[in-house]
């Protein structure tokens, strides 16, 4: 196999990792919805609190990219 | 492609000087790092200097960075947090206002370069550890096993936690890193498709400015996130869980 085409399937395949921030995403926000349509209340304390989880999680997707892009430039 | 998206990221010495042999010159980096501190530090001067009973526009901006950063550490620290207020400010405003800087056409964003992203997050985490073993001494060691397990998972545990405490500078600086670069890359990659479709190009160009608010959104939460996960571990240090 060509060098370029391996480095091109490899991005692509780093790329897959996604796959779970995407779910976890979008748990993240699901559960938030589901938080705040049980007790409207406690929509400030929440609202807070939930980019933390949001970045943490992702940040999952974000490291995938890197190998993505390193495998692609580096 | 007309060019290669990562250019943007090229570091470029403008002023070059080296020292026993270590690259120290004044870089395009070293230049939106001084932009970003004059900025920041000239808009909370000028926005607190009138002191009005009723605020104007930017002392109520400058207000509300204020009492946000209050918040957090008041929440996430808790007790014996107040001391470490000025620092997890400037942390957070630099990060701000770099992030935001870095929006700006043409200029360049340091935040994007792990090098800068590292060097703060080491810092927070040698700081945190050093706080942590000056205030507990060998309880320090007590956050790595967390209370009332059972003894025996000591075995799995402690290697589990060390590996996660070891992370966090990683996790910390790669988060930030990760999200510049990408944002920065993909509105470059969409304003090529702007270019490259001609009259349809009308079609990307909308995506694009809506990216564009996207990526102010990222900036200030990614500084947001830097901050308190910094107070976060902070905590860690001062209570031990």
């Amino acid at each position: 196999m060509e060098a370029d085409a391996a480095r091109l399937i490899g991005a692509g395949l780093a790329a897959i990792g996604m796959i779970g921030a995407g779910i976890g995403v979008g748990n993240v926000w699901a559960s938030y919805i589901q938080a705040i349509a049980r007790n409207p209340a406690s929509k400030g304390e929440i609202g807070a609190n939930i980019w933390i989880g949001f970045a943490v999680t992702e940040a999952i997707a974000l490291f995938a990219l890197i190998i993505a892009l390193m495998a692609l430039f580096g | 492609m007309a060019s290669n998206p990562m250019d943007q990221f090229t570091i470029v010495p403008i002023v070059p000087l080296e020292v026993a042999g270590f690259d120290i010159s004044f870089t395009n980096s070293a230049l939106w790092m001084t932009i970003t501190v004059v900025v920041s530090s000239l808009f909370l001067l000028l926005s607190i200097r009138s002191r009005g009973t009723i605020p104007t526009r930017g002392q109520m901006v400058a207000e509300m960075m204020y009492n946000t950063v209050a918040n957090m550490v008041r929440d996430n620290v808790g007790s014996g947090g107040q001391p470490y207020f000025p620092f997890i400010f400037t942390l957070f405003m630099f990060v701000l206002f770099g992030n935001l800087l870095g929006m700006v056409p043409g200029s360049f964003t340091f935040t994007s370069h792990i090098a800068v992203t590292f060097a703060m997050a080491a810092i927070i985490f040698i700081a945190v550890t050093v706080i942590g073993i000056a205030k507990h001494g060998t309880r320090f060691a007590t956050l790595f096993f967390p209370h009332g397990a059972p003894l025996w998972t000591a075995v799995i545990l402690i290697p589990i936690e060390l590996v996660s405490y070891l992370s966090r500078p990683v996790s910390l600086s790669v988060r930030i890193f990760a999200n510049l670069t990408v944002g920065h890359v993909i509105l470059k990659v969409i304003a090529g498709f702007v270019v490259a479709l001609g009259v349809f190009g009308i079609v990307p160009l909308a995506g694009l400015v809506a990216i564009t608010a996207f990526e102010f959104m990222i900036a200030v939460i990614q500084a947001y996130v830097f901050a308190i996960l910094s107070c976060i571990y902070l905590h860690d240090a001062l209570h031990l869980h």
